[in-house]
């Protein structure tokens, strides 16, 4: 059997630790599909695997037990999810183009859960369709509100949904249940001066714990859509960390930029020894230092004028 | 009078109505709603019939443009007081049927309950009532249940049809002149009113403050969250409590406002001393439910409650108002045999 395993890795299929034997993997953008897709991808582990299919721990799914000569056909079965998701591709039935950049993750966001900031599905698959396909090794995470159900500061880049509360003050009716619900539930950015509740704007997260719990619509949300972007967290075996704060009242546009950029910043400075082409880019960061990699990633980002940028940076984790 | 007449004409009815009133009507305020991506339908100012929000039933109701939520009734320093500034216009409020009964209700608790309320006489003085039609109940309505399904004391009505033109049935002499002078079509004219709703209540007769021994309140006490919502979105609730609040350290500067007060939430029944009238969450809902179906009509001789639901659309446990009505027979049963 002659396999050229970087080229199927790169075409979204693995090694496998029985012999003759991949596993297709399927992204899914945002976590969030029709229904009628799950009926494909039982027909394709039915016809050409094991007939058990994986949830993978980044919302795909990993059909295993396909044997090798198989994918092609197996390709040819996903074009409908490959379409039907809307996923970049450069030939039609070749299956997917690359794997490097992972798929990226959402939380169910505010298509249902009534905390969520923002539609995380609709931000993913937008940031999929600006990323995507690329080699290299992005892992990308968005969740709706800062409760963060999504870790997404496990990811290089992490996105959480803010809004920024509007007060009302006519509207107000001194029921305390804000001032209540930010101690209890947030940050304690609220206090009550005068019978109404006064925001302490540098602590505020945006979380809009005080929106949900306002009986009256005294508070209400932000017309524009607010982020905070968390910045280099990782697994992995030398230093896994948690990803910090990186710019505060970020918006959608000025991400995307971002994570653009960032693959620029990459290319260049990517060890090219690198074991697959594929390095964490916080290790990067560490080599290079912060502020040139902040130089690259806002090239030409307009920032809204609220955002707050977070420099210095500085990680920590646990380092063996 | 009845006419039927096209936005435009209402539109530039509208106009002249301005010199005198500010139109309130149910607005969509759009993200305005506690979830993101969601909306808010509650009463603003309108310019434009269009601006009307005829298909869905208003989050919150009227009363807040007669009875605001938060007003400064005067602002002090030292010896002097001065009123604050009250409203410059009078006003044409868009209601419908059952809200034009809890008009009768505001009426009798501001005007007729000892001496009238100055803040709301001052502005009810110079109010027009347009009825909008109901053409089919919404969820949660129980306006047949309250005999609050069918309005007559209007200024005008309202229609929309189906082609974006309105029937309106005109009442206002000089409303009807005006109409009369720009509108083509006349004819007769009956606002819509539903007559039946899937949501029905039965106040039972025998109903009386013995119900209060009933075991069925403690179910509210974990299940309400006593956030107010169901006082804050009713066209009948009108308590209020008085803030003094101070501009300035030296304590000499300030004003006197009145707010919206909820029987529901916290602080309703704290008295001097540290004490408290009823803690629990499932007192707090006897105490309003028989306010509304009970104690009420004893000094009015009609109930309270109108039927529109809102308590029901709004309430973050689902807690059901209408459902905890229909609790009451058995409930007097129990205690009638204890």
């Amino acid at each position: 059997m002659d396999i050229n395993t970087k080229a199927l890795k790169k075409n979204a299929f693995r090694v496998t630790k029985e012999r003759g034997l991949t596993a297709s993997r399927i992204r899914v953008p945002g976590g969030h599909l029709d229904a009628k897709y799950l009926s494909q991808i039982q027909r394709i582990a039915e016809n050409y695997g094991n007939g058990t299919v994986h949830i993978t721990s980044r919302q795909g799914f990993e059909i295993p037990g396909i044997p090798f000569e198989k994918m092609p056909e197996v390709n040819a079965a996903l074009q409908d999810l490959i379409d039907g998701l809307e996923i970049n591709q450069a030939e039609q039935g070749a299956g997917y183009p690359a794997s490097g950049t992972r798929n990226i993750t959402a939380c169910v966001g505010n298509r249902v859960c009534p905390f969520a900031c923002y539609d995380t599905t609709a931000f993913a698959q937008r940031i999929e369709k600006a990323v995507f396909p690329n080699d290299l090794h992005f892992k990308i995470a968005l969740t709706g509100c800062p409760n963060d159900c999504a870790k997404v500061r496990m990811h290089d880049f992490g996105i959480m949904g803010m809004t920024q509360p509007q007060l009302d003050p006519d509207r107000c009716v001194s029921c305390g249940a804000c001032v209540k619900a930010c101690k209890k539930k947030s940050v304690e950015a609220l206090k009550p001066v005068n019978f109404r509740p006064q925001r302490d704007e540098r602590r505020c997260i945006g979380c809009g714990e005080c929106v949900l719990a306002c009986p009256n619509a005294a508070w209400t949300r932000s017309d524009k859509k607010y982020y905070r972007l968390t910045l280099l967290g990782r697994t992995g075996k030398k230093n896994p960390r948690l990803g910090e704060d990186f710019i505060k009242w970020v918006d959608e546009d000025s991400i995307i930029k971002i994570i653009l950029n960032t693959y620029d910043y990459v290319k260049e400075y990517i060890d090219p020894n690198a074991p697959g082409g594929k390095e964490h880019i916080g290790y990067i960061v560490d080599r290079t230092g912060f502020e040139e990699f902040k130089r690259w990633a806002l090239r030409d980002v307009k920032l809204p004028e609220i955002a707050e940028v977070m420099t210095p940076m500085y990680w920590k984790g646990v380092k063996y | 009078m009845g006419f039927h007449v096209t936005n435009m004409q209402l539109n530039t009815l509208f106009q002249t109505w301005q010199t005198n009133y500010q139109i309130y009507a149910p607005r969509n305020f759009s993200g305005g709603g506690r979830f993101s991506d969601t909306d808010c339908i509650r009463y603003g100012t309108i310019d434009h019939v269009e601006e009307i929000v005829f298909d869905k039933k208003s989050d919150y109701s009227f009363k807040e443009v007669l009875n605001p939520i938060s007003q400064t009734l005067f602002f002090f320093t030292e010896g002097e007081t001065r009123e604050a500034d009250g409203p410059q216009k009078g006003a044409v409020i868009f209601l419908r049927s059952c809200d034009l009964h809890a008009l009768r209700r505001l009426d009798d608790m501001y005007l007729n309950n000892g001496p009238a309320d100055y803040y709301y006489q001052r502005l009810r003085k110079n109010l027009k009532v347009v009825l909008m039609g109901c053409d089919h109940s919404f969820d949660n309505c129980f306006c047949v249940s309250m005999g609050t399904n069918e309005s007559t004391n209007y200024d005008m009505s309202i229609d929309l049809q189906p082609d974006g033109t309105y029937l309106v049935d005109c009442r206002d002499p000089e409303w009807n002149s005006q109409l009369e002078t720009a509108s083509s079509e006349q004819l007769e004219v009956i606002p819509a009113h539903v007559t039946e709703n899937h949501t029905q209540v039965h106040i039972p007769e025998n109903l009386t403050a013995d119900v209060a021994r009933s075991g069925m309140w403690k179910e509210y006490d974990s299940r309400c969250i006593n956030c107010g919502r169901c006082n804050f979105v009713c066209p009948t609730c009108t308590c209020f409590t008085m803030q003094d609040l101070y501009y300035s350290e030296n304590g000499k500067v300030g004003e006197r406002r009145r707010v919206w007060a909820s029987c529901m939430v916290d602080g309703f029944t704290d008295v001097a001393g540290g004490g408290s009238y009823r803690k629990k969450n499932g007192e707090r809902m006897r105490f309003k439910v028989l306010h509304k179906v009970l104690d009420y009509k004893q000094r009015n001789g009609y109930h309270m409650c109108v039927g529109c639901g809102r308590c029901d659309d709004i309430c973050p446990e689902y807690i059901s108002f209408s459902n905890c009505i229909n609790k009451l027979q058995n409930a007097m049963t129990e205690v009638s045999g204890s």
